[in-house]
């Protein structure tokens, strides 16, 4: 029992270690030249302008229902106008830059893990090798720098609709004006909540094209493969996001202990 | 004539399996080399080792006389543009189309206009007779002609070296004996082939020189009238049958 328990401790991080070490190579071949800035604004846009309705009706979403659990909350202590402001602090601090790495590392990582899964059994990524070009850097460095640049943008995005749909939320209750809710929401809210939790989901793209892609160029067995390949890359880089969050908090109160 | 390709000695195993075992080939500039046998004898894999995709668990694969395992990135790459590869499923890149399959080597390496490209890329489709889908999705065409846009994709950069695996396999006749005589034509134009094969007729066709492998060995090499003359029974049965693809 000991032993099985020690074989999957250190399965687990050498696995850790090769992830690792396949993400430090991309970010090492990310700044060495040549540079693929076509590729990577071509997948900016798969990743990012595509995830956009998703993640927009999510964030509406989470917003009307965040809305109705705050109300729920403060009413007792008649503290209704601070519904906002508690509700844009949540969205911005953690519920946004979380709901939008989770939902991105199903839709993107999945999508990552099939399609280089697929190139592989399918020799594509040695097609690729076998005209001269680097299959890493084109597939991998241009996906995982994709994610790190799309991140940060669509959880803008979910905080400003999770906030908007709180306020269609309230609407429908009480009389509040959108000028009044806006300014309540925004009144305690400063660059340093925004800033860092946003900026946090780089860490969150940099997890999700780095797993998904490693996983992608390690797919065997034919298209039962893709399918594991495809489930891994969504349950791995979802744990993985919810573990370095911890650290990431934890980081943030460090560098900003004002806002704990 | 000097040496496009050497193997000297070359052994590869995937986990147990000893695939290639002490394999030497030498193939002449502006030669034509077949190399037969029967499936899974490692024939694919040999051009693997030649292009750089595998390495050798023991001894050396020169192309020119540089060692490609022991090349840096660049280096191979350099010598990769240098060669052409038809992969024996095609692998065609299936996010785009066909005529941007066969574009795709003169993007990444030539700096053509766009209206040039496209215009050579044209023109090797159609020197596989598929002139007409150019704007097709891979997953559009049947096996054969998949096989025919690789071969396209393969001579794009009019390359010195061109390792074909299966040419004939999933085609007709005709179109088999067309490909041939094209692959014939490079030969002449001074491209060094390297073609892996079951289809004897055209291995006779194309070849200066014919290997079999067999086990992961080379167990014959010649011209196709010294192979015939063989008195091992698997060389002479390969050398009998008619097979095609």
């Amino acid at each position: 029992m000991l032993v099985r328990l020690g074989d999957l401790i250190l399965s687990l991080l050498a696995w850790v270690g090769e992830v690792a070490l396949f993400g430090g190579r991309a970010l090492y071949e990310a700044i060495v030249p040549p540079y693929e800035f076509k590729e990577i604004w071509r997948h900016v846009f798969e990743i990012g302008w595509r995830s956009v309705p998703l993640i927009a009706l999510s964030g509406f979403a989470i917003g009307v229902v965040l809305s109705m659990h705050t109300r729920a909350s403060l009413e007792r202590f008649g503290a209704e106008a601070m519904i906002p402001a508690g509700l844009a602090i949540a969205l911005i601090r953690e519920t946004g830059p979380l709901t939008a790495g989770l939902l991105m590392s199903g839709r993107v990582g999945a999508g990552i893990g099939a399609e280089l899964g697929a190139m592989k059994v399918t020799e594509q990524i040695d097609a690729l090798e076998a005209v001269a070009v680097d299959s890493f850097k084109f597939l991998a460095v241009t996906r995982i720098l994709a994610c790190i640049i799309a991140m940060p943008l669509l959880t803008a995005i979910i905080d400003f609709c999770g906030i908007f749909g709180g306020y269609v939320a309230e609407t429908t209750i009480s009389s509040m004006s959108a000028q009044l809710y806006f300014h309540r929401a925004f009144s305690i809210v400063e660059f340093s909540d925004f800033l860092p939790a946003t900026l946090k989901t780089m860490v969150f793209g940099f997890i999700i094209g780095t797993v998904s892609s490693y996983l992608g160029f390690k797919t065997t067995q034919g298209t039962e493969g893709v399918g594991r390949t495809s489930t891994s890359s969504v349950v791995l880089s979802s744990i993985c996001i919810i573990l370095i969050n911890v650290v990431l908090v934890k980081l943030i109160f460090f560098v900003f202990p004002v806002r704990a | 004539m000097s040496e496009a390709i050497k193997l000297d000695h070359v052994t590869k195993s995937f986990d147990d399996h000893k695939v290639l075992d002490d394999v030497s080939i030498d193939v002449e500039e502006g030669s034509a080399f077949c190399l037969l046998g029967r499936s899974g004898t490692g024939k694919s894999v040999t051009l693997k080792h030649i292009i750089g995709l595998l390495r050798p668990d023991a001894g050396h694969v020169f192309v020119r006389g540089k060692d490609v395992a022991a090349l840096s990135g660049r280096e191979l790459s350099d010598v990769r543009r240098s060669m052409g590869f038809l992969f024996q499923n095609a692998a065609l890149f299936d996010s785009i189309s066909v005529g941007e399959n066969v574009a795709f080597p003169l993007r990444r390496h030539t700096d053509w206009p766009d209206a040039k490209i496209r215009d050579v890329a044209r023109a090797k489709l159609a020197e596989v007779g598929l002139e007409d889908d150019f704007d097709k999705m891979p997953a559009e065409l049947s096996g054969g002609m998949r096989k025919r846009a690789g071969l396209a994709r393969a001579m794009a950069l009019d390359p010195d070296i061109l390792l074909v695996d299966e040419p004939s396999a999933g085609l007709d006749p005709i179109t088999a004996c067309e490909i041939d005589d094209l692959l014939v034509e490079r030969k002449k134009s001074g491209t060094t082939l390297v073609v892996v094969t079951h289809n004897i007729p055209s291995a006779r066709h194309i070849g200066d020189e014919l290997a079999v492998l067999h086990e992961g060995r080379v167990i014959a090499r010649g011209t196709a009238e010294e192979l015939d003359k063989s008195e091992d029974e698997i060389v002479q049965a390969f050398m009998k049958s008619r097979g095609g693809g």
